[in-house]
């Protein structure tokens, strides 16, 4: 395989310590779900995510010099570039259906965008990726539906949750200069092009959910620059436990 | 009638067809999903290429889905299979482009999930009874690329490869 550049190594690290945090997540919910459908449902799906995380970070860790295990299990929180929202503790059923569906929609245009990447690797990983977001989407968005035209409670909880989550979006959409100098390279893409789309298509999902639309009137942000959440660190603990116990621990 | 083949299927047919490797095909026949007992990664449309160098042999693969656990064993499958044929130089290399789909499984591959009660990618139909009228249970199964179904007519569950 030939070698990227550290920038190309860096951005394909981001979107491999995404896929990576929130499949640990997912993770968290096995012998957890609701009903045993949606309990292998989420299993699967935190699958698809493990898979993709492990595409991108051994494909970073070619140039990195290191294995895709020593970036999942050996680097501190600071050292983690994902997107905040990734990394929210799972909430209840409703939280994490809606993390989901806000993030199906983004992940759907994303990797459509990706698949006509410069960089063959992340064309490759993106055509993958995108079946498997088809998927995801689907499920998810049908949750939206029963969840907001469910019982009383259940509507509650989902407009709670979008309410939470609402401000963590906003880090979906924003561009830094390293993925600026690669998007205009044709490598990365341009996330503040996805915003429109994907605003009208959470807008129709929601209005048909019958919840609103949360006010933006709040932002968090930082996870590309290793300012995350006090969550993140916990979920390390647990996360990359025996390799920090038993240093080099092999299957 | 000409039974139609998919794009995807027919280039791969035709690539073993004109290997020099036609024998090694062959011997790697014998390797199975580790999930559907009988389902030969070739069928799969897993198996993408055999090549040799001297006493060399590579074998590529191609994972279903991203995060597919079967490829570790199958990976151990091929090189066991091989050194048993007595070939002692084997490496497995996996790529990811262009994306595995389910027009690369073969006519056997539809029969034997259909022998072993899966519904194959595009027909949506009950195995036992062969009846349309069916509802979907969950859009993930036993694996990644099942869906879980039931037939209204004899009402009994199943399980939907689904298409990618």
């Amino acid at each position: 395989m030939e070698s990227i550049d550290h920038p190309v190594a860096k951005y394909t690290l981001r979107l491999g310590d995404d896929a990576l945090v929130l499949s640990q997540r997912l993770c968290e919910w096995c012998a957890r779900a609701p009903m045993l459908e949606e309990d292998i449902a989420i299993s699967n799906v935190g699958l698809d995510y493990l898979g993709r995380a492990r595409m991108l970070l051994g494909f970073a860790g070619e140039h990195l010099g290191q294995t895709e295990d020593q970036l999942a299990y050996l680097r501190d929180a600071y050292e983690f570039s994902n997107l905040l929202m990734y990394e929210l503790p799972c909430g209840d059923f409703a939280f994490t259906q809606a993390r989901h569906y806000l993030l199906d929609e983004f992940e759907g245009l994303y990797f459509e965008q990706l698949l006509a990447s410069e960089e063959p690797t992340l064309a490759a990983i993106a055509a993958k990726t995108t079946k498997e977001i088809r998927y995801h989407l689907r499920r998810s968005k049908e949750w939206m539906m029963r969840l907001g035209q469910g019982t009383d409670e259940s509507s509650r909880r989902l407009q709670q949750a979008f309410d939470e989550l609402w401000g963590y979006t906003a880090e979906l959409f924003q561009m830094d200069q390293l993925e600026q100098q690669l998007a205009a390279r044709d490598i990365a893409v341009d996330r503040t092009s996805l915003q429109d789309s994907w605003h009208s298509r959470v807008a129709t999902t929601v209005q048909a959910a019958g919840i609103s639309l949360p006010d933006a009137d709040w932002q968090v942000v930082g996870g590309r620059q290793g300012v995350h959440t006090e969550h993140l660190g916990h979920m390390l603990s647990e996360m990359q436990f025996m390799q920090r116990a038993y240093p080099g621990l092999n299957w | 009638m000409i039974p139609l083949q998919q794009h995807g299927r027919y280039e791969l047919e035709q690539r073993r067809r004109n290997s020099p490797c036609a024998d090694l095909f062959s011997v790697l026949d014998e390797v199975a999903d580790p999930e559907i007992p009988h389902l030969s990664i070739w069928d799969l449309g897993v198996l993408q290429d055999i090549t040799r160098q001297a006493e060399q042999i590579s074998v590529t693969i191609t994972p279903t889905y991203s995060g597919c656990p079967a490829v570790a064993q199958i990976r151990e499958d091929i090189v066991t299979c091989l050194q048993q044929a007595g070939f002692r130089q084997v490496e497995v290399e996996v790529v990811l482009a262009p994306a595995w789909s389910t027009e690369w499984l073969s006519d056997r591959a539809r029969q034997t999930l259909h022998d072993n009660g899966i519904a194959s990618p595009g027909e949506r139909c009950c195995p036992q009874c062969g009846s349309t009228d069916v509802a979907v249970i969950s859009e993930y199964g036993a694996t990644a690329c099942k869906a879980l179904l039931r037939c209204r007519t004899c009402a009994e569950p199943f399980d939907y490869f689904k298409p990618l």
